[in-house]
């Protein structure tokens, strides 16, 4: 067995900079039409099960929005994969040598778990074959995959590299009941006759361990640095908090990983995000992604996997990680990633697959050796001040359209770019919303907290502790939906579910709930939400329905004073009340 | 998937341009969870006219489809190749395709043949003449040919490669089994397993 070390291929340190470097202007331009297009395919199909629950002439416009801005790159290299040359001779496997700074050139974190996967090396413009550690399966993009091992007579190749759970359906009310929609119904039974049928392991709903795919992983220690995770569902990029190389897959993809355990795939750039400074109270990692993707746009990251690094990076929580890499495919990124270093080991220490023994030592050695090399460069830089960031709130229909909390809805006859003007027109029609409005004058129905971006323990716990003693504003619906039936029950326990409960809020069974809509947890026409969700694209939670995409911080504000509001506004009542008192 | 070398089958002029993958099959088909089963929901829109084509007797059993240019254009969804094969279709011929939907059927074993529009309108006439002619398809010499009429198609390297020694992307990749092995043989044992359950 070889140690953790001992793995680097001197050979690939010549793969992802140069080759991207080399590829013509067109090939990334192509990479990204084939990425859009591409997901049509994945997504369609949960944008379908929409348009049938609602009967709505009107989904295949959301489906366009889907199409344009759901970016899944990892799509664009298997399609970049279609057009290879054969050149199918198998490289020989690497010499094994030390790995970091000691294997060639200077190398991101990035390239250093790339290069330590690579299977086959491509060559003549073939995509490189790499190594997939973690595949997480849900019931929405599995079927089909599972159906095309039958068809050929395959097995699942890794069992014991493959965990399935139920997310995306999953009511969070009644879970001992049937559930009533047919199509989430057919899309749950199928995923657990496929599970019995093939032998994988799964945590069905009312299991200790379901829950949104991307919080399961990483709460039972699976999700670990260095590590390369797949999974159908472009929020994948999830895991990349931990130093993992993580991203989504279409269909096929799936199910050329469970028979395969491998994935063809194009080198990527790099781009560096760096985030230096302290964050102020009530500013959070949401509110510096949602900076970053205003700052990119939703189609800056595309081709890239993204590295956040800086002070402020260091200093957060692995679960603040991974609300910022989980947004990374917001910015159209392949993936993001966080080195990893003594927080993440404090983090995944002691969790249920987490290595244990001597292989916790040898992997945390490895584990050190794999940040950014300091004269590694990366394809692209980007800077954020973190002492001035304020929270951030979105105002239109894609997750790049935010601006801070205390600023107002932007006027879209300033907006240079024709396009964007246009996008920023059609999105105020579509949010009610006039321009200039204070974003803090603007009222909502709803707030939901919840999501794989924001429904960890910290998560809930930053939210409990705003609405703490308080009562919800009247009118406003609230709903809290933990990400996993685990965090559901810790949450139980430091009595969270009391507090939301007292609050006036609903307190929720775990899933992806109202994040998308998939369940009957929607929005209805015209309501206004603020969500602790990843999109707020047009009908995502409920056709007609307006989200505003913000931290769980905003969000409780949010439902104590009915308007958008950081916690900073609470403390502003708070001190009016004392002088009017 | 199977080895292609030569195709003969039932020839079906479908004399539309621009028939993009959501009138191959509408999105309503996409909520499936199988990936067979798709035969009733190609060209759905259509199929309830008596006029189309593939109402009309002679051209029920189709299985070399000769459509008009930019065939499979638009959403990517795999499921337009799953109906054309499920319907029996193992051929399809037009002057341009959407480069997608070519992609998505090379991998899945249909084939995909890029004629001159000149030609295609020659290949209808003479289908015309006989309705429910046979055409075939022969893979090696790149031609196609129905009664006197042989016309040639394109198709890039690659993809005939492929469709010749029936490897789809899994069968590709499976031709490095010895390299993954052994790339296994040398796995870390601190690297995550589900198994057994902890």
């Amino acid at each position: 067995m070889s140690t953790p070390s001992s793995s680097a291929p001197g050979a690939g340190s010549e793969v992802p900079n140069e080759s991207s470097d080399n590829a013509p202007e067109g090939v990334d331009t192509a990479a990204a039409d084939s990425a859009s297009l591409d997901t049509v395919a994945i997504d369609t199909v949960a944008i379908d099960i929409r348009e049938l629950l609602r009967a709505d002439a009107e989904a295949a416009a959301a489906e366009a929005e889907f199409a344009d801005t759901d970016l899944d790159a990892t799509d664009a290299a298997a399609a970049e994969a279609a057009d290879a040359t054969p050149a199918a001779d198998p490289a020989p496997a690497f010499d094994a040598q030390d790995t970091g700074a000691g294997a060639g050139r200077p190398r991101t974190l990035a390239e250093k778990v790339w290069d330590d996967h690579l299977v086959v090396k491509g060559e003549n413009g073939s995509p490189d074959l790499l190594y997939i550690d973690l595949h997480l399966v849900h019931e929405v993009t599995s079927p089909q995959a599972f159906d095309g091992l039958r068809a050929e007579g395959r097995p699942v190749r890794r069992l014991d590299l493959t965990i399935a759970t139920e997310d995306h359906n999953t009511p969070t009310l009644a879970i001992d009941k049937p559930i009533a929609d047919l199509t989430s119904r057919t899309q749950i039974d199928t995923l657990r006759a496929n599970a019995k049928e093939f032998g994988v392991r799964l945590h069905s709903l009312g299991d200790l361990e379901q829950g949104i795919v991307h919080v399961v992983g990483p709460q039972l220690g699976l999700t670990m640095p260095g590590i390369t995770v797949v999974c159908g569902d472009s929020h994948t990029s999830t895991h990349g908090a931990f130093g993992a190389m993580a991203f989504g897959i279409g269909t096929s993809e799936v199910e050329h990983v469970l028979a395969t355990q491998t994935l063809p795939l194009k080198p990527f750039k790099t781009m560096a995000i760096t985030v230096e400074g302290t964050l102020r109270p009530g500013v959070t990692a949401k509110d510096i992604i949602l900076a970053v993707i205003a700052k990119i746009g939703t189609g800056g990251g595309q081709g890239y996997v993204l590295e956040y690094r800086g002070s402020a990076i260091r200093q957060l929580s692995v679960e603040g990680r991974m609300t910022i890499c989980n947004m990374s495919i917001e910015a159209g990124a392949r993936a993001g990633m966080v080195a990893p270093d003594d927080i993440t080991f404090d983090y995944l220490k002691g969790r249920p697959h987490a290595p244990a023994g001597q292989d916790w030592d040898d992997a945390v050695a490895y584990w050190r050796t794999l940040q950014t090399d300091d004269d590694a460069v990366f394809d692209a830089e980007v800077f954020l001040d973190a002492d001035t960031l304020e929270p951030f709130v979105t105002w239109g229909t894609n997750p790049g359209q935010g601006v801070s909390l205390s600023e107002s809805v932007p006027d879209p006859s300033t907006i240079i770019d024709p396009n964007e003007r246009a996008s920023a027109e059609r999105a105020l029609e579509y949010m009610d919303l006039e321009a200039g409005t204070p974003l803090k004058e603007i009222k909502v129905d709803a707030v939901f907290m919840g999501s794989c971006t924001n429904s960890r323990i910290e998560d809930l716990r930053a939210f409990a502790s705003v609405i703490k003693g308080q009562k919800k504003a009247d009118g406003v619906r609230v709903m809290v939906v933990p990400g996993s039936a685990r965090v559901r029950i810790e949450a139980e326990a430091e009595g969270i579910d009391k507090i939301v409960e007292e609050f006036g809020a609903e307190w929720r069974f775990a899933g992806c709930s109202m994040c998308l809509g998939m369940n009957p947890d929607q929005l209805a026409p015209g309501e206004r939400c603020a969500s602790t969700s990843n999109r707020n694209f047009e009908g995502r939670q409920g056709k007609g329905g307006r989200t505003h995409l913000v931290s769980p911080l905003v969000a409780a504000a949010t439902a104590i004073r009915g308007t958008l509001s950081s916690v900073s506004d609470l403390n502003e009542d708070a001190k009016r009340e004392t002088v009017g008192a | 998937m199977e080895k292609i070398s030569t195709l003969t089958g039932v020839a079906v002029p479908l004399k539309r341009g621009n028939v993009d993958t959501d009138q191959i099959i509408p999105a309503v088909y996409l909520k499936r969870v199988t990936k067979t089963g798709f035969e009733d929901a190609l060209f759905a829109a259509w199929r309830g006219d008596p006029e189309f084509v593939l109402n009309q007797e002679p051209y029920k059993n189709g299985k070399v489809l000769i459509a008009g240019p930019d065939f499979g254009t638009g959403s990517s969804r795999e499921h337009a190749v799953w109906a054309l094969r499920d319907y029996g279709f193992t051929a399809v011929l037009s002057a341009r395709f959407g480069d997608i939907f070519r992609g998505n059927s090379g991998k899945q074993g249909l084939l995909t043949g890029q004629v001159d529009e000149a030609d295609i309108e020659r290949l209808w006439a003479a289908i015309e003449a006989q309705p429910g002619i046979e055409a075939t398809v022969d893979l090696i010499e790149k031609t196609a040919t129905v009664g006197d009429l042989t016309v040639s198609f394109a198709i890039d390297d690659y993809t005939r490669w492929r469709l010749l020694e029936g490897l789809d992307d899994i069968g590709l990749t499976l031709r490095d089994e010895a390299a993954i092995t052994e790339f296994e043989s040398r796995r870390a044992s601190w690297r995550p397993r589900t198994l057994p359950v902890k």
